[in-house]
Order: C-alpha cells, then sequence, then structure tokens
C-alpha cells in the first residue's frame, strides 16, 4: 500500500515535469525575473542610488531591505533564480525523456508501402496519367527518385509498383540535441562555479605578482609569478581614440622567465589554465618615471638613453646637452588662448620639455611629443631625439580568471549548433509513388509525400523528380 | 559618388516605395505595383553600394593605422557593424532583404506598404536620434573577428523577428473577431503603445532646437511630450495616448478589411509569422548568443557575465522558445501564439535599442 502511494507520488512529480506547460511557465517566468536585474543595479551603492532617486530618501531604504532580502541586487545568483534554472534543467530533462522512445521509434520505423487511398490524404500528392508501359515507367521514376539521393525501395503489389523511401529521419532528434547541448552549457557553468575563479591584477610596469585577488578583495595565490615588462595605449593617429590597449606579461617560475607575451584586448596570455586577459589600465600614484629616449644623428649614432627629470644627457661628439625640464602626461593648447597646456591626468598625449645647451650659442627649449616623434628632429644639428616611453609610471589592469568550464562550453557550442541546424533546416521526407497500369499501354502514376517541416521544399522536390521522369519518358517515346 | 549620398539615395527610395506601394493597394494596378519593386530594388542596391563603400572606406582607415594587419583581417576590422548608426543601416537593408525575397516568393506585394515603412522609418529614426554618422576609429575591444559574424547572423535575427511581429500584427487584426477578445486587447495596447513612442520620438526631433543636435538620444528622449518640463503637457500627452489606443481598438478592425482587400490570408500570415521565427530563433542563437559568449570569453574573460545586452538577449531567446514550444509541442495556435510573437519582438526592441539607448554595459559602444 505504502509502496503504491510513493510510486504514485513518483508519477504526480514525474508528470509535473513532464508537461510543455511547465516549460512554458519557466521560460516565461525566467524570461520576467531577468529584467528585475538589467533594472536594478547589481551593486550596492549603484542600486542605493537609484533607488532613492525612485522612491525617495524616505521610502528607498525599506525597499532597499526588501531588495536585499529578496537578493535583488545579485539577483542572477540568488537562490530563487537558481531554483529557476535548476528547475528549467529538470523540465528540460524529463520532457526529453518522455519523448525520445517515441521519436526514437519514428526514426528507426522503417517507411513502408502505402495504400492508395491513405496516399490520396497526404499533404503532398500529384498524380499523373501516362501512356507508357509500366516497366517503363518504373524504370524512369527509379532514376529520377534516385537522382534526387534517396535510398530507393521497392514493392511489387497486385495492381502495379510503388517505389517508396525517406530521407532526414535522424533531423527528428535535433530538438533533442539542443536540449542535451543547454544541459552541457548548466554542467559547463557548475564546473566553471566550483573549480574556477575570477579575479583581477593591477600590476605596474616592471613589477611582478604571485597573488591574484578575487572579486571580494581576497588574496589568491599562484603557484608562479607574472611581470609586467610595459604597459600601453596605442592611439589612432592625430586622434585621441585608443586604438589598442597592451601590455607585454612575462611568467616565472623560480624567477626563470619561461614565457612573455605582449596581450591586447581580444588577445589574453593563458598559462597553467589561468587567463590574464588585458582589461583596464591607470596611473600608480606618485610613481616617478623614467624617460626613454632614443637619440640619432645623421652620422650614424643611436643610443637609448633612460633618464630621471632634472637629469641631463650628452651627445657624444657633437657638444650638446640636454636636459629634462618637465614633463606632461597630457599636452594641448588652451582652445581660447593657444597657450600651451596639461589637459589630463593620463599618459594621453605624454611630452617632454628638454633644453639643449650647446657650445657658442644660448641654447634652446623644446617640447618633445611621444606621439608626434616629428617633433624632436633638431635640424640645425641633424638631431633626432625621440621620446619612446614615460616608463614606469602605469600600471596594467588584468582581468584573472581560471574557467575549466569553458570547454565544455565550447563543445556544448558546437553541440547547438549542429542540433539547431537539424532541428530547423533538415526535415524528415518521406515519398511513396504508386505507379499501376490503367486500361492498355497506360499507367497512372500517385505520388504523395510528407515532411515534418518545410512542406514547401518537399512539394518542389516532388514536383522536380515528376518533371523529370517524365520528360525521360517523353524522349523515350520519341526516340521509339 | 560617396557612401552617405547613396545612404541619402535609397532613404528616398524607400519613402517613394512606401507611397506606391500604399497607391497599389488604392489602385490595384500592375504597372505601379511593378514600380514600386522597381524602386524598392533601386533603393536597396543603393544601400548595398552604401555599404560596401563604407566598408571600403574603414578598410583604408583601419589599413592607414595598423599596416601590419593581414588583408582579410583588414576586411573583418572594417566592416561597418561598428556602432549604432552602422548597425540600423544594416538592420534596413536585412529587412528589406527579407522583405524583397518574401514578395517573390509568396507573389503578393501589398505586404510592401506594411515593410517598407518600417524600413523608412528607421532610416527616419536614425536622422531623429542623431546618432553620429561619422566612420569612427574602431576601439580595442571590437577588434576581434566575431564581429562581423556576431553582428551579421544577430541582425539577420532581428530582421526575421520584426517579419514576424509584422505578421502577427495583421494576423491577430485579422482574426479577432470581437473587441473584447484578450488577444485584440493586447494588440491594441502593443500596437497603440509601439507607434506613440515612434509618434512621440518624431515630435521630439521636430521640437528640437538646433543647439539640441547631435545630442544623444537620451537626453532628449520624450522631453517634447510625456518628459515635458510643463506638467501640462505631460498630462495631454497621457490623455492623447490613452484616446489614441482607445480608437486603435475601436477601429482596429478596420485593418482586417484593408487585408482582406489585397488577399493576404490569415494562413499567409501566419506562415510568414512563424517561418520568420524559426528562421530568426537558431540565427540569433547562433550569432547572438554563442558567438556571442565565444567573443565575450575571449575579451573580458568571461563568456557570460549578466551584462544588460547579455541579460536582455537571453530575454528574448526565452520568450521565442516559448513561442516554439508552444506552437509545436503545447499545440499553440492562432492568436495566442501570435500574443507571444508580438511579446518577443518587444524583447528584440529591448535588447537593440532599449539596452543601448537606457542602459549601460558592456556593449555600450552600441549606443553611441
Amino acid at each position: 500500500m505504502e509502496n503504491k502511494e510513493q510510486v504514485n507520488i513518483f508519477d504526480g512529480i514525474w508528470g509535473f515535469f513532464a508537461s510543455v506547460k511547465l516549460a512554458i511557465v519557466l521560460l516565461f517566468l525566467l524570461a520576467v525575473t531577468s529584467i528585475i536585474g538589467t533594472v536594478v543595479p547589481q551593486e550596492s551603492p549603484k542600486a542605493i542610488q537609484f533607488l532613492g532617486k525612485i522612491f525617495g530618501d524616505n521610502t528607498a531604504p525599506a525597499v532597499y531591505n526588501a531588495f536585499l532580502k529578496l537578493d535583488f541586487m545579485d539577483m542572477y545568483h540568488s537562490w530563487w533564480f537558481v531554483l529557476l534554472l535548476v528547475l528549467f534543467c529538470v523540465n528540460l530533462t524529463v520532457c526529453s525523456l518522455e519523448k525520445i522512445p517515441r521519436t526514437w521509434k519514428l526514426v528507426k520505423t522503417p517507411v513502408k508501402p502505402m495504400a492508395k487511398n491513405v496516399l490520396e490524404t497526404l499533404p503532398v500528392k500529384k498524380e499523373v496519367t501516362l501512356k507508357v508501359s509500366l516497366d517503363t515507367a518504373r524504370d524512369e521514376f527509379l532514376n529520377a527518385f534516385r537522382t534526387s539521393k534517396y535510398d530507393v525501395k521497392e514493392a511489387v503489389q497486385e495492381d502495379g509498383v510503388q517505389l517508396y523511401s525517406e530521407k532526414g529521419a535522424y533531423s527528428r532528434l535535433g530538438v533533442y540535441v539542443v536540449h542535451l547541448s543547454i544541459l552541457l552549457i548548466f554542467v559547463g557553468a557548475i564546473i566553471g562555479a566550483r573549480f574556477g575563479f575570477d579575479g583581477s591584477l593591477n600590476l605596474p610596469e616592471g613589477s611582478s605578482s604571485d597573488v591574484v585577488y578575487s572579486r571580494t578583495g581576497e588574496q589568491v595565490p599562484l603557484d608562479f609569478s607574472i611581470a609586467c615588462n610595459w604597459y600601453k595605449t596605442d592611439y589612432y593617429k592625430g586622434a585621441d581614440a585608443p586604438q589598442e590597449f597592451s601590455s607585454e606579461l612575462v611568467i616565472l617560475e623560480n624567477g626563470k622567465e619561461v614565457l612573455k607575451k605582449v596581450i591586447e584586448v581580444n588577445n589574453p596570455l593563458t598559462y597553467k589554465g589561468i587567463t590574464f586577459y588585458q582589461s583596464s589600465y591607470g596611473i600608480v600614484p606618485d610613481a616617478v618615471g623614467i624617460f626613454v629616449l632614443k637619440v640619432s644623428n645623421d652620422r650614424g649614432l643611436e643610443e637609448t638613453l633612460r633618464l630621471k627629470q632634472g637629469e641631463s644627457f650628452e651627445i657624444p661628439g657633437q657638444k650638446i646637452k640636454g636636459t629634462i625640464m618637465d614633463f606632461s602626461p597630457a599636452l594641448g593648447r588652451d582652445p581660447q588662448s593657444g597657450a600651451l597646456t596639461t589637459y589630463s591626468d593620463s599618459l594621453i598625449n605624454p611630452a617632454v620639455s628638454i633644453r639643449f645647451d650647446m657650445e657658442g650659442s644660448d641654447g634652446f627649449t623644446g617640447w618633445i611629443l611621444k606621439r608626434y616623434p616629428e617633433t624632436g628632429i633638431i635640424k640645425d644639428a641633424g638631431l633626432k631625439v625621440e621620446f619612446l616611453d614615460y616608463w614606469g609610471v602605469e600600471y596594467t589592469g588584468l582581468q584573472v580568471s581560471k574557467d575549466p568550464g569553458v570547454i565544455i562550453i565550447y563543445i556544448a557550442s558546437i553541440v547547438m549548433v549542429l542540433g539547431l541546424y537539424a532541428a530547423f533546416f533538415l526535415s524528415h521526407k518521406k515519398i511513396w509513388i504508386r505507379i499501376a497500369p490503367v486500361g492498355k499501354g497506360s499507367v497512372k502514376v500517385n505520388i504523395g509525400g510528407s515532411a515534418s517541416k518545410n512542406r514547401l521544399a518537399l512539394e518542389r522536390q516532388v514536383e522536380h523528380m515528376l518533371s523529370r521522369a517524365t520528360a525521360a519518358i517523353e524522349g523515350r517515346l520519341k526516340k521509339n | 559618388m560617396d557612401s552617405s549620398t547613396l545612404f541619402g539615395i535609397s532613404t528616398f527610395a524607400y519613402f517613394i516605395a512606401m507611397a506606391v506601394y500604399v497607391s497599389y493597394i488604392a489602385f490595384r494596378n500592375n504597372a505601379v505595383a511593378v514600380t514600386a519593386t522597381s524602386i524598392t530594388v533601386f533603393g536597396f542596391l543603393c544601400q548595398t553600394g552604401a555599404l560596401l563603400l563604407r566598408w571600403v572606406d574603414s578598410f583604408n582607415i583601419w589599413v592607414a593605422s595598423a599596416p601590419s594587419t593581414t588583408f582579410i583581417e583588414s576586411v573583418l576590422r572594417g566592416a561597418p557593424l561598428r556602432n549604432m548608426y552602422e548597425s540600423m543601416i544594416f538592420f534596413v537593408w536585412c529587412l528589406v532583404l527579407i522583405y524583397l525575397i518574401m514578395e517573390f516568393k509568396y507573389k503578393n506585394r501589398s505586404l510592401g506598404a506594411f515593410a517598407m515603412p518600417v524600413a523608412a522609418l528607421a532610416l527616419a529614426f536614425i536622422d531623429v536620434s542623431g546618432m553620429s554618422t561619422d566612420i569612427e576609429p574602431l576601439i580595442p575591444a571590437l577588434q576581434s573577428n566575431w564581429l562581423l559574424f556576431h553582428v551579421f547572423l544577430s541582425f539577420i535575427g532581428y530582421a526575421a523577428f520584426a517579419v514576424s511581429f509584422a505578421a502577427a500584427v495583421a494576423y491577430i487584426a485579422m482574426a479577432s473577431e470581437s473587441r473584447s477578445e484578450k488577444a485584440y486587447i493586447f494588440w491594441s495596447i502593443a500596437v497603440g503603445v509601439f507607434l506613440i513612442v515612434l509618434i512621440a520620438m518624431g515630435i521630439d526631433y521636430l521640437n528640437m532646437s538646433t543647439s539640441a543636435q547631435g545630442d544623444f538620444i537620451r537626453s532628449y528622449f520624450l522631453k517634447a511630450t510625456f518628459r515635458s518640463s510643463s506638467g501640462v503637457i505631460a498630462v495631454f500627452s497621457w490623455i492623447i495616448s490613452a484616446v489614441f489606443i482607445l480608437a486603435l481598438w475601436r477601429y482596429g478592425h478596420g485593418l482586417r478589411k484593408i487585408l482582406e482587400g489585397l488577399s493576404i490570408t490569415k494562413i499567409m500570415l501566419e506562415e510568414i509569422e512563424y517561418k520568420s521565427i524559426a528562421i530568426g530563433f537558431p540565427l540569433f542563437t547562433i550569432g547572438g548568443l554563442l558567438m556571442g559568449a565565444i567573443w565575450a570569453n575571449s575579451a573580458w574573460g568571461t563568456y557570460w557575465s549578466w551584462d544588460p545586452k547579455e541579460t536582455w538577449s537571453l530575454i528574448t531567446w526565452f520568450i521565442y522558445a516559448g513561442y516554439l514550444h508552444a506552437r509545436f509541442v503545447g499545440g499553440w495556435r492562432g492568436k495566442k501564439v501570435s500574443v507571444l510573437a508580438l511579446i518577443g519582438f518587444i524583447g528584440v526592441v529591448f535588447t537593440y535599442l532599449g539596452v543601448n539607448l537606457f542602459l549601460s554595459g558592456l556593449h555600450s559602444y552600441g549606443g553611441r
């Protein structure tokens, strides 16, 4: 008795999850609840600001507390949203398991000859009478059928022959392949959440680290260290629009360099399953930078110098002394007065001011801009000073992540593409051609067909087959 | 001839085509019909040329700034799909392409009277919103081979969904027997709100001072009507809108007679509705969601971050998945399932425009 009841409960639960209605309700609930997180900011400070604006300062705190209880500020990870997703998965699985046996039977049951009266009720049907012998008609229709790449079977019946075939039976399984891929995505996501981590690391030029920081600010140790040689922003010519953000990263194992790579946005570095992405950059507060200058002249001299502000350099053989006087991270002209100003704290348009002293003349001071190398050409002296970098003041902002689930997500994507293709663009087509003699030297041909989708395409195919066969028969008749 | 001139010509052609299609409905004259199609094809060719020219232009700009990139990569970097303006132009292009295919397939030109206004209005919207038409340098985040495929497939999907929306609107109008039907009431509200927002944006444009031109749409959206600083105008806008929706509800049935007169059948509309979803859904899933996730993983370090654009794509996906299951497994037919097609397109509009214009997130470049 008790056992039976248990079975009933199980059946009840199974039945509940096997319903398409539940699927539609869940899809609807997921759609509606997902909206919340796109409207309510998913970070507390922003959410407080947002609620204050909408509800006023008096009611906002109460609403905030209610939202906090409902996890609205991190809703995509809240228990109720995850529950919805779990129900969705269970529903998907049970529904598929429930339906697969029936579909499998449809796929596996071979197509059989069809009675004439049934044939005439099919969604696609054609009828034609031809003045030709049964054998000729049979041969030509068989040909036409095969030309359309069908594996044709033949049945001899008391009143003639029947040719029949099917194609694309497996496309019926496409929908379950899509369902499977969705489950795989969930598997990938769970693996990622369980065994992966998300973090970040701000690495100043010339420094290294063997830890990264999780979203909550905790240190996550790495079993190697990572160093940043340099960070740079490239700009489009003549504009302040960034063209690329890049950093040169080095992986060190026990102090030894094992890997070096320049990363860019869309081009990260992966080492031991951990991937470093270029995600931001910034200025290290109070850092003192080093000016990297390249000096060259028309007599074959070429020298790269690394200097601090106030330091001087001499150009050998030319008796010119240069002194670094000033630096601007973003040198520009004030649009009103035309005077030189610094228009940003970021290194958008770095410029160095250098005083040149020459024996026997007064000397002069000039700005050399990194992005405009022509500013460093000193014609009189046949000298060129290039401002290569102001090194050591910027840090590269790295997004760090380890996600062993990604590979499963990729596999799921491929599976889903295949499933979608089968489910939406292929169809299970069946065609029957019944040829029966009528009167003397004539046959009546009945063609019938059915398709799991895209009936129009099948109709076109059947018409095509029919016209090919009749053309061939007419050709034969003419020859005779 | 440069691309903007060609774009201008195509916009103009679509407006004329719209008028000619409408007069075809009035006169039922075959010569008028052929003219309408010819003008549309002409506009489409101009737009295609304009898109290609713009592609060449941005290809050259890219090559000039990054000479070391390979040819194929430079072609991909030059794809004119980098901001709101270019994506809208491309959306209209997809829409007209799909329309022309359908006109050819169903041999029914009356549909043009519904499709071309959408194309023309979308192009007018580009003008209204004051978005930048310059070829902008490609920001680092978009310098990926995925850009072309991700955006291209997403937009074919969007355009297919737009077609299903139009078919669903016409279907519900034709299939509703009485005004008290829920589907019809929903139809009145949805179509009403859709038109009201379009009209209100038109008023925004007319009302915009010259100084505000080129400003971002967010700053003046509905400021001339619902969000007006004058309370009277705001209240008045709401009243007018309510009246408009009521009028639509009261006289919406008239559309049925027009459609019947155009030899458009319910069966045909239903077929267009679900076939466009059956094409749009897989393309949107592959191009929008899957490719988007793979790209996100290589650019941002995570394949899914619940960014508003991602979330809204998923919401849209849920709705259309619901549609497909309701129709093909749940056995829903007719008005009931068409309502889902309407809701689905609301999702599309939010995914594409709503997120770009009103929500910030990782996809914010789409709104510039």
